[in-house]
């Protein structure tokens, strides 16, 4: 049949459609097995970062020789990650924060690595136990620790010696004297805040569960699926830091002030005295030592009421998604990363170069406890008294730390008690009021997420 | 403006001629050029429109989350909505927002404009590239910017106003005033409607104004009575895209309050911020909710057409296009 006029111009834009279609799909099919290919590792959210991800990492491609590892650059983003999922090429590693991990696997998104550390022989007691359990979820294990962070106080010694207080009084375990405490090193005159006394971060994500859990407050249960923000213990901890806030001015106030500071600059808070003293984590000494070596602190612990040390750790992990279509290469490389060897070596490459460099290098604080220990002992060598002091503490405050449990809801928990804390910030609900309302909003997200 | 002359009802074919029409328009060579030519385009809004589109009303019947099982739930996406405080919040903060937005960006622009319309060329030529070069600002640049700028203790805002002894609120950190220094920080980037104005205001016969002037008219009896009828259907264009990018609002909101690390370290943002795209965004890609958040984009989309189809009914009775018989 021969087409004319109309049919045949249809007829060739049809056959071109076709052949774009087809072209199209070829390219897409060829791209697709590329990545499919034995002997390749696709990683998403590590990239090449600094030097400690860069040393490892050499260690780490090394260990898998005729591997081709594709590690783009950028940090983990959910978005990207999903679209990767749903076009049916999820990545065959992935590097993301810990708090994240349980929602993943109660999802179905992430295999149980419990194969993978068997089959490695890789030496789970290694890594720190909050770490593990962090990326624990109904009993199997989905994540490899990596980075661990903790919380300690760093107080300002010019300020409080100015203010005639004792370090004592900072005690977070006794709480009119904190306040007392805080009420002195505030400086607040017509309404604007010229110093903050004490900030009990409490806007910040690990504030509430913070100041909860040292008021004998559990947010959550250890199966991540009972959420218990509105408990007295809670509730009153939340009504003492916002009551730490009202005395510094209000929250407005204050927190327009410390929105000024030059948090990560060398005229930070520290260096110009506008803050007495507050929780934070620990890779703040790192800063300070290299932006302004000159400040003189002191590092507390965070103390529970009845005086136990305490912190809230947080930090990053290693997962193998389903469907990864390299999974033992990619468990390798997370043993690699996290060995304790491969830490040392990037700490000790590290320290050579700070020294070389005239640089302070302060030691790295990592998810594996054995690592850990070495690296303090082994590379760190005396900033000064100040930063000594604080590090050795970090190292401590490591030992009491505890974690919010994975929870199949991490995301929505997390948002449900920090909007809470904001609503009452804000004045717009009392701390009872707002608390309830986040156990409402966090546990309706559990249950429709278990 | 214009004559009345005796009218008559024009012939309007029916869908069925239109459609014969349409087709038989397909004979001709010029038809397969114009639509080789508009093809680019049709083939983007089939595909990168239209298609997710259909996808997400699709997706807003169900609980669709990627990585989980996808079952269909009717519409208990559009009841969960309804009931959802913080969805009415948002759409309470949008509706503030554009309410002052909308009619700020329109009133600098147009004012901006006038003056730009009074200054020489060469002149005029560096000011249009002055008021152009903030819309070329990365918006979350200005979300960032923003913090600065209107910080309540150091921000040149408050420090500008207290030269006049005002002392300025909290803009970053006091719910009343979260939105109204958003909407001021929007000022910022009104080039693009400047250009607008200007290319409308140098359209303006001049001779309407002589007539005007010779009729007695003062400068702003011309205003009102030519330039704004003259310059309506810029004004209509602007004030409805205005309103639909308004009602979108995100990157920098999300910037300035969502964003940790930004505000210094707080990772929650405040109801006051809270816009139904910020919202619409936690959804999906906090939470993994993408079958809730498409029902949130649909009824965005809905509350949007609705407003367009409103402000298009509204506006019929007061633009002014020239060859027009009104």
């Amino acid at each position: 049949m021969i087409l004319t006029g109309p049919w045949k111009r249809i007829a060739v834009v049809a056959a071109l459609a076709a052949l774009v279609a087809a072209l199209a799909g070829t390219i897409n099919a060829r791209a697709g097995s590329k990545s499919s290919k034995a002997g390749t590792l696709n990683i998403m959210g590590f990239g090449t970062g600094d030097d400690v991800a860069q040393n490892r990492a050499a260690i780490a491609t090394k260990a898998l020789a005729g591997t081709t590892i594709h590690n783009p650059n950028g940090a983990f983003n959910d978005q990207q990650f999903l679209a990767a999922v749903a076009s049916g090429s999820p990545p065959d590693l992935v590097y993301l924060d810990r708090q994240k991990v349980g929602t993943y696997a109660a999802k179905g998104a992430f295999q149980p690595l419990n194969t993978c550390i068997k089959s490695q022989k890789i030496n789970t007691k290694q890594y720190r136990k909050a770490a593990l359990s962090e990326v624990t979820y109904k009993g199997k294990i989905y994540g490899i620790p990596e980075f661990y962070s903790v919380r300690t106080i760093i107080v300002d010694l010019d300020v409080i010696n100015e203010a005639k207080v004792k370090l004592a009084d900072l005690n977070t375990a006794n709480w009119p004297k904190l306040k007392q405490a805080t009420k002195k090193l505030a400086k607040v005159s017509g309404g604007k805040v010229t110093r903050i006394g004490f900030d009990p971060k409490i806007d910040a994500s690990f504030g509430f569960p913070l100041w909860a859990k040292a008021n004998g407050a559990t947010l959550i249960t250890k199966d991540g699926l009972h959420a218990k923000l509105n408990s007295k213990r809670a509730i009153q901890a939340l009504e003492y830091a916002v009551s730490l806030i009202k005395l510094q001015g209000g929250w407005n106030e204050f927190k327009s002030f410390r929105d000024s500071w030059d948090f990560f600059g060398a005229g930070n808070e520290y260096a110009k005295n506008q803050a007495g003293a507050f929780p934070i984590e620990d890779f703040y000494f790192a800063v300070l030592a290299r932006t302004s070596p000159q400040v003189k602190i002191h590092t507390l612990p965070f103390n529970t009421r009845d005086g136990k040390v305490i912190s809230m750790e947080s930090g990053s992990a290693w997962a193998i998604p389903k469907g990864s279509k390299n999974a033992k290469a990619a468990c390798t490389w997370a043993k690699v990363m996290t060995a304790t060897s491969s830490w040392m070596d990037a700490a000790r490459k590290r320290a050579a170069a700070r020294k070389a460099a005239h640089d302070v290098y302060t030691p790295l604080s990592t998810g594996n406890a054995v690592a850990d220990a070495r690296i303090y002992k082994q590379t760190y060598s005396p900033i000064n008294k100040y930063f000594d002091q604080g590090v050795k503490v970090v190292q401590q405050a490591k030992q009491h730390s505890f974690y919010i449990p994975a929870s199949p809801a991490s995301a929505e928990f997390q948002t449900a008690y920090v909007d809470a804390v904001g609503r009452v910030l804000a004045g717009q609900q009392s701390p009872k009021a707002a608390l309830n309302q986040a156990q409402k909003e966090a546990q309706s997200a559990i249950n429709k997420a278990k | 403006l214009a004559t009345a002359t005796t009218t008559t009802r024009p012939y309007a074919p029916s869908p069925l001629v239109r459609a014969r029409r349409w087709f038989g328009a397909f004979r001709r060579r010029e038809t397969w050029v114009a639509y080789a030519f508009l093809s680019p385009w049709l083939f983007g809004f089939i595909v990168l429109t239209s298609g997710p589109m259909i996808a997400s009303l699709v997706l807003s019947f169900t609980d669709y989350s990627i990585i989980s099982p996808t079952h269909n739930v009717g519409l208990q996406n559009y009841r969960d909505l309804y009931n959802d405080p913080k969805v009415a919040n948002a759409l309470r903060n949008v509706a503030f927002y554009t309410a002052l937005h909308v009619p700020g960006v329109m009133l600098v622009s147009l004012g901006l404009a006038m003056l730009l319309a009074r200054v020489g060329r060469k002149l005029g030529g560096i000011f249009r590239t002055i008021f152009y070069l903030p819309v070329m600002t990365p918006k979350v640049a200005v979300g960032v910017l923003f913090l600065f700028l209107f910080n309540g203790t150091t921000g040149l805002i408050n420090r500008a106003l207290a030269l006049i002894h005002i002392s300025g609120p909290y803009w970053t950190t006091d719910p009343h005033w979260i939105k109204p220094g958003l909407v001021i920080m929007s000022l910022w980037a009104v080039g693009t409607n400047v250009i607008i104005y200007l290319a409308a205001l140098q359209s303006v016969p001049k001779h309407l104004y002589e007539a005007a002037a010779m009729d007695g008219a003062g400068s702003f009896r011309r205003f009102w009575d030519v330039t704004v009828p003259m310059i309506s259907p810029a004004l209509f264009f602007t004030f409805i895209v205005l309103t639909i990018n308004a009602l979108q609002t995100f990157d920098e909101v999300y910037t300035a309050f969502y964003n940790e690390g930004v505000a210094g370290g707080s990772s929650g943002g405040p109801d006051a911020a809270r816009f139904p795209v910020i919202y619409l965004f936690q959804q999906a890609f906090g939470f993994f909710h993408l079958g809730y958040a498409s029902a949130i984009a649909w009824m965005l989309f809905g509350v949007i057409a609705a407003v367009t189809v409103v402000q298009i009914l509204v506006s019929r009775r007061f633009i002014y296009y020239e060859g027009n018989k009104r």
